[in-house]
């Protein structure tokens, strides 16, 4: 059996380009207006709680201050991104990804396996050769799947004025437009986080292999 | 820090690569696509006359801020200010079958409509406010829409570096409820700041396509030919011109 499905590692790469397409868009877009808000509505330096610095030119897409491109870019990779998600999802309920590999057990929650767990991670002792997932990969992994990005297309959804329009609940659920564009802002720097974690911890533990593995889907090797 | 400029590097390439894709025709061409995809979906979704939200007076900003051009710093525009725009005119034309050139007078006897709606600028900033003025809707009809009409183009007095402002709408959009041609911001004659004497609002788009002082109303069969065919002074410079997302 392959370590990963077809589907996972298609999703997997799409996705990763798709993120740094919408993030390095994001940072250019951040440019525009580089004050946070909560509520509704916020413009004065006063109302703001956040003064964010300004992006550079290599960090961003287009790489010099373009919100008109910027925008293009963005909203056209949110369809890449929502969509192929939704795909991964739908496959990895079907072919048992989501049952197998990412729910816990309840006695992975327990405080000491929980430690367990943690003491091995930091001493760089991962199980990935068994091809299960140990509790940590587990929960960061489901709360980026379930949590952060589902998080990251509905505020998005929740700051388009025609979608305020027809789905009001959006924004409403979220505190209000500005509370949406500052919980867009927060999550996309949580995502940045985890996948700075995520390459420090494949570069850590056989990256050549783990890298192969993500292209061919790899073996579980069953003595492990 | 030698780390900092590997990443530096890879974030350079990459741009580059997005720089050369950006340029290209397929591009261009995906971008129009996902332009018609979200005017489609929104209206898909909410329907074509679905409403903006509308909030209470106690939701009302402390003020509204102004943006894009704030004053016109002509003679033409400064006449009429000292006059109070007593004397402004708002012409319908194109293809209608009654053109007119509408009094603020006339404007102010029409059946009004009032509404606090939240204003999203495309830069990322929110305001809420109170408009009052007459539906464009009310306005079309006086002058009667002609068959081949599919747009209406909003004409203004202000401009940048002497191109003149312009906006553009679809049918659906100008027989919306909520678009207004407005003449009253919370209870107030339209400040300067804010497109004074009158202001377009088009509730479900960005801010952008809010044109403010109005000076015309064309009904049109294609944007082409005017301006630079994008169908707005910002779509003549790259903005999209669905500005619903």
């Amino acid at each position: 059996m392959k370590r990963h499905a077809l589907s996972t590692r298609i999703w997997h790469w799409v996705n990763a380009v798709s993120l740094v397409v919408l993030f390095m868009s994001g940072l250019n877009i951040s440019n525009a207006h580089r004050r946070l808000y909560w509520g509704e509505w916020g413009f004065a330096p006063e109302q703001a709680w956040l003064h964010i610095a300004r992006f550079p030119g290599w960090a961003t897409i287009p790489g010099y201050y373009s919100l008109a491109k910027a925008r293009d870019w963005h909203v056209l990779f949110a369809w890449v991104f929502g969509l192929s998600l939704l795909l991964f999802l739908i496959a990895a309920l079907i072919n048992g990804h989501l049952r197998r590999d990412l729910s816990s057990h309840r006695h992975e929650w327990r405080l000491s396996s929980i430690r367990t767990d943690l003491a091995a991670h930091l001493r760089l002792r991962f199980a990935s050769a068994s091809g299960k997932y140990n509790f940590l990969q587990k929960t960061s992994y489901s709360l980026v799947i379930f949590i952060l990005l589902p998080l990251m297309i509905l505020t998005g959804m929740a700051m388009s004025p025609g979608m305020d329009a027809a789905w009001p609940f959006l924004s409403q659920m979220f505190g209000g437009r500005q509370s949406a564009r500052s919980i867009h802002f927060i999550v996309a720097w949580a995502l940045f986080a985890f996948t700075v974690g995520h390459v420090l911890l494949v570069l850590l533990n056989k990256p050549i292999g783990n890298l192969i593995a993500m292209f061919t889907g790899g073996r579980i090797d069953e003595t492990a | 820090m030698k780390r900092r400029s590997v990443l530096a590097g890879l974030a350079a390439a990459f741009t580059a690569g997005c720089a050369k894709v950006g340029e290209s025709e397929t591009f261009a061409s995906l971008v129009d696509g996902a332009e018609k995809l979200h005017r489609g979906a929104h209206r898909l979704l909410g329907g074509r006359q679905a409403m903006a939200r509308e909030y209470s007076v106690a939701d009302i900003s402390p003020y509204f801020r102004g943006n894009g051009n704030t004053d016109i710093e002509t003679d033409f525009y400064r006449a009429h200010q000292a006059s109070n725009f007593a004397d402004w005119r708002l012409e319908v034309r194109g293809l209608v079958d009654r053109p007119l050139s509408l009094t603020m007078n006339q404007i102010r006897a029409l059946p009004q409509r009032t509404q606090i709606t939240r204003h999203d600028c495309v830069e990322g900033w929110s305001a809420i406010g109170q408009w009052t003025g007459p539906q464009l809707s009310a306005i079309l009809d006086a002058a009667g829409l002609q068959d081949g009409a599919r747009f209406i183009v909003f004409r203004c007095a202000d401009d940048f570096r002497g191109i003149p402002y312009y906006e553009s709408c679809d049918l659906d959009d100008a027989f919306h409820p909520q678009t207004l041609i407005a003449h009253e911001l919370n209870g107030e004659p339209l400040p300067v700041r804010n497109g004074a004497p009158l202001r377009l609002r088009i509730e479900r788009q960005l801010g952008y396509k809010h044109a403010k002082y109005l000076t015309a109303i064309e009904a049109v069969a294609s944007l082409d030919g005017i301006g630079a065919g994008g169908g707005g002074y910002w779509q003549d410079r790259g903005y999209q011109w669905y500005a619903g997302i």
